[in-house]
């Protein structure tokens, strides 16, 4: 795609030869990791065109709207309410945060341990490999650890960055503050797009957004099914080009391909014979973070959930959609959102619950947590995540890693052992 | 027929020949070196007509590279796992401290692992750890822990990883520390490590001892001060792994 797009890229002052040797790596890692798999869905097709144009079509599309008056807000955070974004005619797109790249720029102004998602959303800004977050208007980072919050305040040194407080409670007063937080939001949304949010554009949004989840409901109830109809790869990338397509025409291509797997499921057609049911709980995994997958997709098992921000907690939960004005809207928002159960709460049991229901129901043999070093919300909580499983008889395994390639021999080993041991 | 159990680790390489019918057992061991294809070559050579099992951080290479061996690969938790449960079938926790990795494995009363627990990717608390340190105070490896054990007086190394634990020794030389005191508090530090991986796999006992570090008579003295009875040197500590995967091979 270079040829078509690199007077874009330069536009959007992207450093052209750093940005070129991310895409070619970007490709090989793609070919070896999902190419190489064998009887996958048709449907496939339309994410692997997708990802092939990750830094083309998808950023050609956000300029043109752009052109037309439309703004782009990007985020790193499932708690950033989109439903506001859209009902003001603006884009919401997560931005890159998934691969190690721009780790030496980061390194100059973050410290060196901390975590991988962090240091390499500053990197891809700083070494200037990230055409997303060069489309931004608006970049929202919110409270959810220590680490993000006070990369925020280096990022706003270099990007236009806006920063909604997350509670860290669910008592009466977190959901007002909570609220009072939503509501500042859709002021500034309001005051970057010129548009006020009516509530039937609200409604819209809420729609809008509530199908895609649907869509994607449906495909994890798709793929809970003996044999797995698809991999866990393949999902968790379907799950990671949510973030940054356009909604309307992902549902639609989500709902086909789900119509595809429906008859797959239905002709008792698996992806992976005699591999080991596991599923995956802990951090997000942005694109192109595919190492632990791939490696347990390698070792004789496959993923059939994911317990993550890129995953279940992303689309559990819908915004109710029987409300009938403006605030009645805004408080279902306010509600729905309340309900993710991300790690950075206390206390949290909900999550473990979310946890011990979901191996239930996709009759995983194991789970394996998965925390991003210097991680701390999530490396804590997986202690507690261990013993409820054990409790509802689930083994479990926890995984501390980053981005870097440097590990994958003793990954593989602990995969490989944690795979002989439920088998 | 006989079986092949073979461990590639990231020091030695041990195989195991088992008669599948009598179940006697022999071994042999060579320092994987810079090209343990070249080992495994050597001892793989005459093996036609037996089934191999590999183990070790060199399993998968050793399978892709002798194809006509159709050898399965098994990872060290469960190849140590098997070897201890076979030879010390009371056996209800292992510990492993290899060239590379330390494990904890729990096992179940029929010998399966119940859990485990493995040293992150630094090397903190195993074997390479303690050749680390030996090289830097100039004591071959093989002697590092009965120059240990000639220590006279408790110092403290704190730093579990290996780059500052060696500025810590390196400082503790600069005061005119005694090297054979500084020796055993590396090992006293490498232990502290181990106990705590040990804790937090709730290892019940007895509890064998198994992987090279096993030779080192420090590291088994402070294990067993701790441990009391309950801890089992293994005998041959470092064929366990290729012991177990040839069992896992006989048992098809």
């Amino acid at each position: 795609m270079t040829g078509r797009y690199e007077a874009m890229w330069e536009r959007l002052n992207l450093d052209l030869d750093a940005h070129a040797s991310l895409l070619e790596v970007l490709g090989k890692f793609y070919g070896d990791i999902y190419m190489s798999q064998q009887g996958r869905l048709r449907g496939m097709e339309y994410l692997d065109f997708v990802l092939s144009e990750i830094h083309g079509l998808r950023i050609q599309e956000l300029q043109e709207a752009r052109a037309n008056g439309r703004k782009v807000i990007g985020t790193f955070c499932v708690f950033v309410p989109e439903e506001i974004v859209w009902a003001a005619d603006a884009i919401q797109v997560g931005l890159c945060a998934g691969a190690e790249a721009g780790t030496e720029a980061a390194e100059k102004i973050l410290p060196r341990n901390t975590c991988a998602l962090i240091k390499s959303f500053v990197g891809f800004k700083l070494a200037r490999l990230c055409p997303f977050i060069e489309s931004c208007d608006m970049v929202v980072g919110e409270t959810t650890c220590d680490g993000k919050k006070k990369a925020y305040e280096i990022f706003s040194d270099y990007a236009p960055v806006y920063v909604m407080e997350i509670p860290q409670m669910k008592c009466a007063a977190d959901r007002a503050l909570w609220k009072a937080e939503v509501l500042r939001f859709k002021q500034a949304v309001e005051d970057l797009t010129g548009r006020s949010i009516t509530a039937e554009r609200l409604r819209e949004a809420v729609v809008l957004i509530n199908q895609r989840r649907r869509a994607l409901q449906r495909l994890n109830r798709l793929r809970a099914a003996h044999p797995v109809p698809i991999s866990g790869r393949d999902v968790l990338l379907i799950n990671q080009v949510s973030f940054y397509d356009d909604p309307k025409r992902f549902t639609q291509k989500i709902e086909e391909l789900c119509d595809e797997l429906e008859d797959k499921v239905r002709r008792g057609e698996g992806v992976a014979d005699g591999a080991v049911r596991l599923m995956l709980s802990g951090c997000p995994m942005a694109i192109p973070n595919w190492k632990l997958p791939y490696i347990i997709e390698s070792s004789g098992a496959v993923v059939v959930g994911e317990e993550s921000c890129i995953g279940s907690r992303n689309t559990r939960d819908l915004v109710d959609e029987s409300a009938s004005n403006l605030d009645e809207l805004l408080d279902a928002i306010v509600d729905r959102y309340m309900k993710i159960d991300c790690a950075c709460f206390t206390p949290n049991a909900e999550r473990l619950e979310h946890i011990v229901d979901m191996a239930r129901e996709l009759n995983v043999k194991g789970v394996i947590h998965y925390g991003l070093s210097f991680c701390q919300p999530y490396a804590m909580e997986s202690f507690k995540v261990e013993k409820a499983l054990q409790e509802a008889g689930f083994p479990m395994v926890a995984i501390e890693t980053d981005y870097s390639m440097e590990d994958v021999e003793q990954l593989k080993t602990r995969v490989e052992a944690f795979v002989e041991m439920v088998r | 027929m006989a079986i092949i159990g073979l461990d590639v680790g990231s020091r030695s390489i041990e195989r195991v020949v088992l008669e599948e019918s009598s179940g006697k057992w022999t071994w042999e061991k060579a320092p994987t070196t810079f090209d343990p294809l070249a080992q495994c070559r050597r001892l793989l050579a005459h093996v036609d007509g037996c089934s191999v099992v590999v183990t070790g951080y060199g399993r998968r290479l050793v399978a892709e590279q002798f194809p006509h061996l159709c050898a399965r690969t098994v990872t060290e938790i469960q190849a140590y796992a098997r070897g201890v449960h076979h030879l010390y079938p009371q056996a209800r926790t292992v510990l492993d401290i290899g060239g590379q990795d330390t494990k904890v494995i729990a096992l179940s009363a029929h010998g399966s692992v119940a859990k485990f627990e493995m040293n992150d990717r630094c090397a903190a608390g195993t074997g390479k750890f303690l050749e680390f340190m030996a090289s830097s105070l100039q004591v071959p490896l093989e002697a590092f822990g009965h120059f240990a054990l000639q220590a006279d007086k408790q110092v403290e190394i704190n730093s579990m990883c290996t780059v500052f634990a060696e500025s810590e020794a390196t400082s503790l030389m600069a005061r005119g520390e005694r090297p054979q005191n500084i020796a055993m508090a590396l090992h006293r530090a490498v232990v502290r490590r181990t106990l705590a991986m040990l804790r937090r796999v709730g290892g019940a006992s007895p509890l064998v001892f198994a992987g090279g570090v096993a030779h080192n008579p420090c590291v088994c003295r402070l294990l067993s001060e701790s441990l009391g009875e309950a801890m089992i040197v293994a005998e041959n500590p470092d064929v366990i792994g290729a012991l177990g995967a040839a069992l896992i091979g006989a048992s098809g």
